[in-house]
């Protein structure tokens, strides 16, 4: 595409001062040439997208004249009274007629469009038709040929096929490839590259006085079997999948996807082909017999944001979510603008609205709700252990079996025991018992309102007015009778929440069919809280925070008998949804009916329990209010619900005991008077029950993908609106691209696996033309987004489809991918730049030089970290929290606050911070790091004061000049200049010339001097930072070398790639 | 090598519709590489002469109710407690929070409302301070929306668009006309008003557009700009000193590679330092006569308040700043809306009168466009119970009341009219796309003209629709 590129360059300057920008434009964007034989895909199609495809595309609604020019038959057929396109008449086509008309009605394009061709495009379209206007289709959706390698003068430079590429490429231009990079430069280039911190420079030197002939390839071995290979590749994927901590919408809550991240490290690390890579993340759920780590990968498409705002239209959301998918995985594997297609076909490239929701059909599919939970995971989520955890899972099922097999083995023990205890016990006093774990308050109503629950700590509960009260008899001693005009005030106890587990079960016999039977909640209608209710005969358990979209209403589907004792428990296991909700009748579960199921802030109110009241009072007798913090078992309840006491059970023939009553009498006997063996037996298997929970709970999660049995119809949805549904489709791929194999199956598995087909013209193209990006800065194709017709072409066409098929040919083989890059004499070449070079490739598209820019944000904040030797390295787990100036969260979003970790947690590789989308890591953001609210696959690159006060101010980076001059005093003696050359190598790689050293001696000299004069600075200087400080080294002498490190720290030098 | 923001310039001309020589651009681009903010396009986008040269919104986050401001509704009194006819529902669709419920009651406003100056703007009690110079702002009743929540809501009137990813209106400013004060930038934020609704980055966000554009927010706890204090030990002697190092260094190293993004560094690090003293002097209101504080509330005094933020968006002003945003929180008042709203209105009533009369008074009114007005606004049905003298007002999108002020506005007027319900918009719609086209205009800029290309679409603010309304230009 460029080879004229740099004669149109140097044209430019000559044209006089009235030629339009536009025009200017054109020669940069697009390039072209009149002496030389037009490309269309290179020289007229871009012209014919930007400026027609509009109105005369592929959307068909917008087409104007039933007239379009994005498909060869359309371009060449029958328009108006005559032909748009005559090859070799220039005169006898009407769209030369048209762009050349002064008409305002008839020229095209038309006055009010905004888009204007310039002279040089009108040449070039003019040229075409003389040429006879070949078409070719657009060049991204040909599958990639593996080309032959071009001819080339000076084949001494090359070191691999790329370097042929570019080097032709150089040839044509009568340019030549620079130096190559010396040593130094080279070994920091690579490990900045693949690792994301310097060399050390012991590293440097071995590899400066490395003669062999592999010592190149070693390095990148070296550098590709790290860890930190994995760490530093998996952050330009985590931009592009929108990884964060957080929902990102309004109130931004906190989610856990910490264990995908870690997933794309380990997969990185371990060099999983890059198709597997692929079909793990987008349907890795769908493999057969998926893993736990195959479903961790799917959470690549729960990364989009979710929508937690209350009162929100959850159908609208669960939409964008999908649209989001849509978009994010064309983006990343197509290079296609899909999400263009979303409202109406696309206005440039041949994808219809149709098959924009005929790919979304199978992101469609998911078991998701479009109101996300604000606090934690939204469904559907997966326990995610990690390696260790599983291991450690295992042995705690190990230590349940075994302990299971002894209780088993004990039951005739147990039996035997059983009989004899029951034949020695004396009916004289009637013995009771109840479930005691997790029991925190019972009010038995006998005669006094009094809370018997022996639980440590308890604060006595207050005094409480008997007279609101009738004892009477109950189902338990006495019970308490209660007028529909008042209730008991129990105290500030049983205050739950919604991440709480807690359960309430009593007595009770209601007169009346409607009243609050235990409640802790604001007393009026609507009121925020829990209550425990009964509506017109129906049981119903509310969670409310506001009524009615912030709430959970469950209600039991058959009404309860009135004047009749009856037990009732309910159980919440803190899971934050209607179905974590469980209720019994007498020991068996009630079925309930979800009213409400969207709650997202706590419920706990600060109010005190209430007895027979809350929304509205009871009518009835309750008696034996029990409440405990945890969720009861379903074989709890029914023990719970037992009204026969020890004693009375044991009256009854053993035969004639319900189960519930036998149950009963095991759980009293087992912890009152069993052997020791058993005894011990029993609490064994409970404690190996509860530390499994315990554990269990302590386990991560993931949000994954999961498909629903049931498919989600999907429609057309006009205008690309949540409620305009239109046409019912069904899951398919654009025309435009190869067809789904046979015997595929029309999932996301199949369309995944179709993303790797070999012959597939786009997703190799677009996987190593990122790749590309991040070594030279810019993409082969500079717009890494879009592959489209309103994309660039390529600058090197041959050298993308060449590393596209080796990378399909090699097994999608990425580290050999990057092995090739890095090892090419392209790579390798010195970044210096001569003014004229400059001139002609400002952006090194030709790459006659090597790359030089800024480094990505998170690498600037490790290396300097690592230098310093702050650095604490350790791959995975949870994220972590840095310094940040205080109040950034609370001064916006006034719920949360910004927890800073403390010890190593603060000296963490950047991919490790937390990533709160609404309120992003400020250093990082300044540095361009991208916001993670949606794809993104390239960053901008700024240079602005904004980075230069945080790399000067930030407490990290002072912190590290620091830490570097302690390092720096304590290793290389106390000669100045010795200090000065051993931290520049540190950081840099390279020795000071004798200008540099000079500058530094003179600075270090003029501090020294200044805390001199002013020692109380020094100490301030050195308070920065948690990081010990070395009290044995002279606190003016620290101060001063401080500052010379914070000199260094802030070369441009320092943060650039050279 | 040219970073992006060159070929993002470069797009921008090349869109525009006006000639400029490539030397022209040339320059133009070395000097934007050389100073940051300083670059000063603005005489080759502009397409006709501005009304304004800069922009103060305050933005009013939370939705404050048109019903109970501006939209006066008297025969409403008559129909209090009376259901919403569905002729006025018309079906529409409603948030989660209120969907359910089993009755709209009409809540009419406890407020009294009063005509207002010369021009007899309806204005209630509540805003004393904006009352008494309702005849400098323009009012549109007939303002209108998409979104129905907060978070799509405030991001679609600050982007052009409900979902996050698009730059807010400061950062297509920044980028279209650069800064006016090289020692600044050309967008600030500042937040203000604890609780309610949270505010996001994206707000003053660049989205797609090179990070420079974002706006700056200014913080009132803190450094007033992120990391702009040396650290304890270093003053500005030293600080000094320590920068003509790291220039040195740099230079030698531009020397040797050639590389014109080192000369940019230098004059970042320059233009920091020049912040460390531009943006204290900015901050610094001790200089502030009692007049000042007479005419805005004692609250300027204090920072973090809307009042205090009132008083920097003036001083940024004087000083050329392009676009100053502010951000109130607290509107949100879907309950106990009577209490809720009087404090609000107490705390930015005043401070919002004051910066117009401040303005007017400097001679900064004529080409300072002030923007007052929320994302959205409030039901006229009650949300919840509805009390003699209580009742709440969820999210309404089909209608809400703004005022604008200054830099060519139609001073003493009020534009748009709503239903007898102040539901529906009956006369002179205005959608957000026409007022952020219409902001534009009046900074001299066709608004289907500012454009950046990304994901092979030539984006812009008003996305492909936005009309300039002229009756709202004096």
């Amino acid at each position: 595409m460029i080879e004229r590129r740099w004669e149109q360059h140097r044209h430019r300057f000559s044209v006089v001062c009235g030629i339009t920008l536009s025009v200017f434009s054109a020669v940069i964007i697009s390039s072209a040439a009149t002496a030389a034989e037009i490309s269309f895909n290179r020289d007229i199609r871009p012209i014919l997208s930007d400026v027609c495809f509009k109105c005369h595309g592929p959307d068909e609604q917008q087409r104007v004249g039933e007239f379009r020019l994005d498909t060869k038959a359309g371009a060449f057929g029958v328009v108006e009274d005559g032909h748009a396109l005559v090859p070799h008449d220039v005169a006898g086509s009407l769209l030369f007629q048209k762009i050349t008309s002064s008409d305002p009605d008839a020229q095209m394009p038309p006055p009010d469009s905004g888009r204007k061709l310039s002279a040089r495009q009108v040449e070039l379209l003019r040229q075409w038709i003389v040429e006879g206007a070949p078409w070719q289709e657009h060049w991204a959706f040909i599958p990639p040929q593996k080309p032959p390698l071009p001819a080339i003068r000076a084949s001494g430079w090359c070191r691999n096929p790329i370097d042929h590429f570019v080097l032709a490429r150089l040839e044509r231009e009568g340019l030549q490839p620079s130096v190559t990079a010396d040593r130094r430069t080279l070994i920091r280039r690579a490990t900045l590259d693949l690792n994301g911190l310097p060399p050390t420079p012991e590293e440097v030197e071995a590899f400066v006085e490395d003669e062999s002939s592999d010592a190149w390839s070693r390095v990148i071995d070296r550098l590709l079997r790290s860890p930190r290979y994995g760490e530093t590749m998996a952050v330009g994927w985590l931009d592009a999948a929108r990884y964060a901590d957080t929902s990102g919408y309004q109130n931004d809550g906190p989610r856990d996807m910490w264990r995908w991240r870690d997933w794309v490290i380990d997969a990185l690390n371990r060099n999983m082909p890059f198709d597997r890579f692929t079909v793990e993340q987008l349907a890795g759920d769908l493999l057969p017999g998926a893993s736990i780590s195959q479903q961790i990968a799917t959470g690549f498409n729960r990364n989009h944001r979710g929508n937690a705002e209350g009162g929100i239209i959850p159908e609208e959301y669960q939409v964008e979510y999908v649209v989001d998918r849509v978009d994010t995985t064309a983006t990343v594997w197509l290079g296609l603008t899909m999400g263009c297609a979303r409202c109406h076909d696309h206005k440039y490239d041949p994808v219809t609205q149709k098959e924009f929701y005929q790919v979304f059909a199978c992101f469609n599919n998911i078991p998701e709700s479009g109101r996300a939970i604000k606090e934690g995971n939204s469904p559907p989520y997966i326990k995610a252990p990690t390696p260790e955890q599983q291991l450690a899972l295992q042995r705690l099922d190990d230590r349940i079996a075994s302990v299971e097999l002894r209780v088993q083995g004990l039951q005739d023990v147990l039996h035997t025991e059983l009989v004899t205890w029951e034949q020695s016990f004396s009916d004289k006093v009637d013995i009771d018992w109840t479930i005691t774990d997790g029991l925190v308050n019972r009010f038995e109503f006998d005669g006094s309102i009094h809370d018997s629950a022996d639980t440590p700590d308890k604060e006595s509960a207050p005094a409480a007015d008997v007279s609101a009260v009738q004892f009477g008899p109950g189902q338990h001693g006495q019970s308490a009778g209660f007028d529909g005009q008042q209730n008991v005030t129990a105290g500030d106890v049983a205050n739950f929440g919604y991440f709480d587990r807690f359960s309430i079960s009593m007595w009770m016999k209601p007169r009346q069919s409607t009243g609050t039977i235990v409640s802790r909640m604001v007393p009026v209608e609507q009121g925020s809280g829990y209550y425990v209710h009964l509506n017109d005969g129906h049981l119903q358990i509310n969670l409310v925070k506001r009524w009615l979209d912030d709430s959970i209403r469950v209600e039991s589907r058959d009404t309860l008998p009135l004047n009749e004792w009856q037990h009732i428990t309910m159980t919440y296991d803190g899971s934050r949804v209607a179905k974590g909700i469980r209720a019994y009748r007498n020991g068996e579960p009630m079925e309930l009916l979800v009213r409400y199921d969207g709650i997202n802030q706590s419920f706990a109110a600060d109010e005190p329990l209430r007895i027979g009241g809350g929304y509205s009072n009871f009518t009835g007798d309750i008696d034996d209010v029990q409440i405990y913090e945890r969720a009861l078992s379903q074989e709890d309840a029914s023990r719970v619900a037992v009204p026969e006491s020890i004693s009375h059970i044991v009256a009854i023939e053993p035969v004639r005991r319900s189960p519930a009553q036998t149950s009963k009498l095991i759980q009293y006997f087992i912890q009152h008077h069993a052997s020791d063996d058993l005894g011990e037996a029993y609490e064994e298997m409970v404690n190996a029950r509860r530390d499994r929970e315990t554990f269990y709970e302590s386990i991560p999660t993931v949000m994954v993908m999961q498909e629903m049995e049931m498919l989600r119809p999907t429609h057309i949805l006009t205008r690309g609106q949540y409620d305009a549904p239109a046409q019912k489709v069904t899951f398919g791929v654009p025309d435009v691209l190869p067809s789904l194999p046979d015997g595929a199956p029309h999932n996301r598995l199949g369309f995944a696996r179709w993303l790797v087909e070999p012959g597939h013209p786009l997703t190799a193209r677009v996987a190593v033309n990122r790749i590309w990006q991040m070594y030279f800065g810019t993409g082969l194709v500079k717009t890494t987004e879009d592959f489209g017709a309103q994309g660039d072409m390529p600058s090197h066409p041959d050298l993308l489809d060449w590393l596209a098929t080796e990378f399909i040919r090699s097994g999608w083989d990425v580290k050999a991918l990057h092995q090739v890059i890095v090892s090419s004499a392209t790579y390798r070449q010195s970044s210096a730049v001569s003014a004229q070079l400059r001139d002609r490739d400002p952006e090194n598209r030709l790459l006659a030089r090597g790359p030089r820019f800024r480094l990505p944000a998170e690498t600037v904040r490790d290396q300097t970290l690592f230098i310093s030797g702050l650095l604490k390295e350790h791959v995975g787990g949870p994220s972590v929290r840095p310094y940040q100036p205080d109040g950034l969260w609370k001064e916006i979003a006034s719920t949360t606050n910004y927890e800073q970790s403390h010890g190593d947690d603060l000296y963490r590789r950047s991919l490790y911070t937390y990533w709160k989308r609404t309120v992003a890591p400020p250093t990082m953001v300044t540095l361009d790091a991208t916001a993670r609210e949606s794809c993104i696959v390239k960053r901008s690159r700024t240079n602005t004061p904004l980075q230069a006060l945080a790399l000067m101010n930030e407490v990290t980076f002072v912190e590290a000049a620091r830490a570097l001059a302690q390092r720096v005093m304590n290793e290389s003696g106390d000669v100045t200049e010795r200090r000065i050359d051993q931290a520049f190598r540190r950081v840099v790689s390279r020795l000071p010339t004798a200008s540099e050293r000079g500058v530094l001696l003179a600075a270090y000299a003029r501090y020294l001097e200044s805390f001199q004069n002013n020692p109380q600075a020094a100490e301030q200087l050195l308070s920065v930072g948690e990081s010990p400080r070395d009290n044995s080294l002279n606190a003016v002498k620290l101060a001063a070398w401080t500052t010379v490190m914070s000199v260094i720290l802030n070369l441009d030098e320092v943060v650039t790639k050279e | 090598m040219l970073d992006s923001l060159d070929s993002t310039r470069r797009d921008f001309f090349g869109r525009s519709a006006c000639g400029l020589g490539a030397a022209a651009l040339a320059s133009l681009l070395h000097s934007d590489r050389a100073a940051g903010w300083q670059a000063n396009p603005s005489d080759n986008v502009q397409t006709h002469t501005p009304t304004a040269k800069r922009v103060i919104y305050l933005f009013q986050s939370g939705a404050p109710s048109q019903l109970d401001l501006f939209d006066h509704k008297p025969n409403l009194a008559d129909l209090r407690a009376s259901e919403l006819p569905d002729s006025i529902r018309q079906g529409q669709r409603l948030t989660g929070m209120t969907k359910d419920q089993p009755s709209f009651p009409v809540a009419p406003s406890t407020f009294r409302f009063q005509r207002r100056g010369q021009s007899g703007a309806w204005v209630s009690d509540l805003l004393p301070h904006t009352a008494e110079i309702a005849d400098e702002l323009c009012f549109v009743r007939s303002m209108h929306t998409e979104a129905i929540n907060h978070d799509p809501a405030i991001t679609f009137i600050q982007t052009g668009a409900q979902l996050a990813g698009r730059p807010c209106m400061g950062a297509w400013l920044s980028y279209g006309l650069g800064s006016e004060n090289k020692d600044l930038p050309s967008f600030v934020a500042m937040v203000s008003g604890a609780g309610g609704q949270p505010l996001y980055d994206r707000l003053w966000g660049s989205g797609f557009l090179p990070t420079r554009y974002a706006g700056v927010k200014f913080r009132s706890v803190g450094d007033p700009v992120l990391f702009l204090s040396n650290p304890p030990g270093i003053d500005a002697g030293l600080r000094r000193s320590f920068l003509d190092d790291v220039a040195k260094l740099n230079e030698l190293k531009r020397q040797e590679v050639g590389d014109p993004e080192i000369t940019t560094r230098i004059a970042q690090y320059e233009m920091a330092f020049r912040m460390q003293t531009s943006v204290p002097e900015l901050t610094d209101i001790s200089d502030e006569p009692q007049h000042t504080f007479d005419l805005y509330g004692e609250d300027a005094r204090k920072p973090g308040t809307f009042a205090f933020n009132c008083l920097l968006a003036r001083r940024l002003a004087e000083r050329d700043v392009r676009f100053v945003q502010l951000f109130h929180r607290g509107w949100d008042q879907h309950t106990d809306l009577p209490n809720k709203i009087a404090v609000q209105c107490r705390d930015t009533d005043r401070a919002s009168a004051a910066l117009v009369q401040d303005l007017k008074q400097r001679g900064l009114l004529k080409d300072t466009l002030v923007v007052w007005g929320g994302e959205f606004g409030r039901t006229v049905y009650c949300q919840g119970k509805l009390t003699a003298n209580d009742y709440g007002r969820d999210h309404h999108p089909r209608a809400f009341s703004i005022w604008m002020a200054g830099g060519g506005v139609n001073a003493g007027t009020t534009y748009g009219e709503t239903d007898e319900f102040s539901y529906n918009v009956v006369r002179d719609p205005v959608h957000v796309h026409d007022l952020n086209a219409t902001i534009l205009h009046c900074l001299g800029i066709d608004h289907t003209g500012l454009t950046f290309k990304y994901q092979g679409r030539h984006h812009r603010l008003t996305d492909v629709h936005g009309k300039v309304l002229q009756p709202l230009l004096g």
